[in-house]
């Protein structure tokens, strides 16, 4: 499925590796010798591999921190206009904004919001839903779901060269080194 | 826990939470599995099919319902809320359960909620949607619930009294049941993807990848998966205490004797536990069974869950004797009559006592670590909790309604049929449900099981760069 209209050839190089152990230990060495465009897939999260991959992203929290404030503001916001503005009823001679009582709601809504942010959110940061990605045209990579690791060298990046990549990752001593076509 | 510090044989030393021998292959072949496959085992079809017929009451006794109004139910004056409420708040509870072991166990780092927490989740939700039903259709007119419940522009200018606590319950199960929903999604999603790459149906690989999002497990996804799941699991565990919290204020801001206390928040949320944690092993033991699952759901989960089945039970007793001693404490004639009334004289004593049999006495037995480990024993004692948790409701609720402060308004409350079939009705809702679930989705969680493999936390073994 290659398409003639792009910057490269190939989309990347991927190895594949039987183990968790073999995986960090590559990705570190990728990591080590200058690569920058490259990432590691696993069937589950691999603490090791944040580090070997230098991601330092910090993202996610502020998000939710944001969104559950707004949540807080809207929830809050909506019991002050109902019943301060909107139709205020006096009942039982309680104030009208008898804020003890709206803690609660507006509790919820900052739960809420945060939540619905973390998930969207999480997921906006990937990408996700994504219906293509290139590493699906490896047949090997249906295995990175179940039992097998697979660490990927994008073409684009600056050290790429098709042979030496491909020396240096079969050195990684993996099971298998493949082009990922576009 | 450190198991080299038990010797060989060890009474004290815990089973493990995953049966030894398991790789990453056999985990995802046996898991995917009992999905992937054409044939289901008899018991399955079996209880489907009585749950299903259940469910085929409900639906008769709500058209029933819809077409009469709720006067076919036993409901009174005084007794305005029976089966309807006693329902809604056991079935709530039953959903507390899923996120305590979800969330707050994750935050604990407890790892044996692993093989527990994908179906204790869906049983959350599932339980969750059979409370709803309830509030909506004791209106009578459920098309008109959306202008009672929720706050939205109407053409009257009206809106809901935000200083009540029924509103305050509107807000917080919803909010449960959403976030509950996307909680379960979220951990759903990287198993699958697993499905997506095992299935051979060329549809079913088509749905299951729609479902999947395109997940990829890359590392940087991992990262903010992780991150999220952390913080989301932050979110739920105060999410899961207000809800029942809430759910007591619908009592305790009544003056109706026997309802109105503080001990309720606290009591509430140790009774939904109770109740959650019996109805997930009530669940656990028959499925682990009918497919095979106890290298998996292993005794150390049975025995951890029948413990925290004990002490939350136990805490709820606590509630109980705070109930009657702030009764009598409080000096107040209508409290104590209602506390006679309750347990000693009144029309309803006798369930009081079969309450304190199922909830107090039998559960009492799972101090035995002999008994824990004895299925049948923990089965027959959660369904004793089952019941006991359902009349705990029936006698504050009931009793107290049906004799309260003028002996001229007092009237007795009968179920009608219809109160029965509705509720047996949503009871079959739910396992039809929990059974639908664990024939189309994985019930135990297959990436976070291959986390437990030895493996699967690789050290670094770079010189330089990286933190250890």
């Amino acid at each position: 499925m290659s398409q003639p209209d792009a910057a490269t050839p190939f989309y990347g190089m991927m190895a594949e590796f039987e183990t968790a152990q073999a995986l960090l230990s590559a990705t570190e060495k990728t990591t080590a010798a200058g690569y920058t465009k490259t990432d590691a897939f696993s069937p589950f999260p691999i603490h090791g591999l944040f580090d070997a991959l230098r991601i330092r992203e910090k993202k996610v929290a502020p998000i939710i921190l944001t969104f559950g404030l707004i949540g807080l503001a809207a929830g809050a916001g909506l019991e002050y206009w109902t019943q301060v503005i909107a139709y205020p009823m006096n009942i039982a001679g309680r104030p009208h904004w008898a804020w003890v009582a709206y803690i609660p709601p507006a509790f919820e809504t900052t739960i809420l919001f945060a939540a619905f942010s973390a998930v969207i959110g999480m997921f906006a940061l990937n990408g996700l839903p994504q219906p293509y990605h290139p590493v699906f045209n490896v047949p090997q990579f249906a295995r990175a779901s179940q039992d097998r690791f697979f660490l990927l060298v994008e073409a684009t990046d600056p050290k790429f060269d098709a042979e030496g990549t491909k020396a240096f990752l079969a050195s990684l001593n993996p099971k298998e080194v493949v082009h990922v076509d576009h | 826990v450190d198991e080299s510090q038990f010797p060989k044989g060890d009474f004290r030393a815990p089973v493990p939470v995953l049966t030894a021998g398991h790789s990453y292959r056999s985990i995802t072949d046996q898991l995917t599995g009992i999905v992937l496959t054409k044939h289901s085992p008899l018991a399955w079809y079996f209880i489907i099919a009585i749950a299903f017929t259940l469910l085929s009451g409900l639906g008769v006794a709500l058209s029933w319902l819809l077409l009469k109004g709720i006067g076919i139910w036993g409901n009174n004056v005084p007794v305005g809320w029976a089966f309807d409420i006693i329902n809604f708040v056991w079935w709530i509870g039953i959903g507390h359960a899923g996120t305590l072991i979800s969330a707050i166990l994750l935050l604990f780092k407890q790892d044996w909620r692993t093989s527990i927490n994908r179906s204790a989740e869906a049983m959350t939700l599932f339980a969750v949607a059979c409370a709803a039903i309830f509030p909506v259709i004791h209106t009578g007119r459920p098309w008109l619930a959306a202008y009672w419940l929720f706050p939205y522009p109407n053409v009257m200018g009206l809106w809901p009294n935000f200083r009540s606590p029924l509103i305050w319950d509107v807000f917080a199960v919803s909010t449960y049941a959403s976030v509950s929903l996307i909680f379960w999604y979220t951990g759903l999603v990287p198993d699958l993807a697993t499905f997506r790459d095992k299935a051979e149906h060329p549809l079913l690989k088509k749905v299951y990848g729609v479902l999947a999002l395109g997940w990829r497990g890359s590392a940087r996804h991992w990262f903010r998966y992780e991150k999220a799941f952390l913080i989301l699991a932050g979110l739920s565990t105060p999410l899961v205490l207000s809800v029942h919290t809430v759910v007591s204020f619908d009592f305790a801001s009544a003056v109706i004797p026997g309802w109105h206390a503080t001990i309720f928040p606290p009591y509430f949320v140790a009774g939904a536990v109770y109740a959650g944690f019996a109805m997930v092993l009530t669940l656990a033991i028959p499925l682990r069974a009918m497919y095979g699952l106890k290298d998996f759901i292993t005794m150390r989960h049975i025995e951890n869950m029948a413990k925290v089945m004990l002490v939350t039970g136990l805490v709820v007793v606590y509630g109980y004797a705070c109930e009657a001693f702030f009764g009598w404490y409080s000096g107040n004639g209508y409290e104590r009559f209602m506390l006679k009334n309750r347990i000693l004289t009144g029309p309803y004593h006798k369930f009081y006592w079969v309450l304190l049999l199922c909830n107090f006495i039998v559960p009492q037995l799972m101090w035995s670590k002999k008994l824990r480990n004895n299925i049948m024993v923990v089965f027959t004692v959660c369904m004793f909790v089952n019941v006991g948790m359902w009349l705990e409701r029936f006698v504050i609720i009931v009793t107290s309604l049906a004799n309260d402060f003028m002996p001229s308004s007092w009237e007795m409350y009968h179920p009608t049929i219809w109160d029965f079939s509705t509720f047996f009705g949503t009871v079959g809702l739910f396992v039809t449900l929990m059974f639908l679930f664990v024939r189309v989705l994985p019930m135990i969680a297959i990436f976070e099981m291959k986390v437990l493999l030895p493996g699967s936390n690789p050290t670094s073994t770079h010189d330089g760069g990286s933190h250890p």
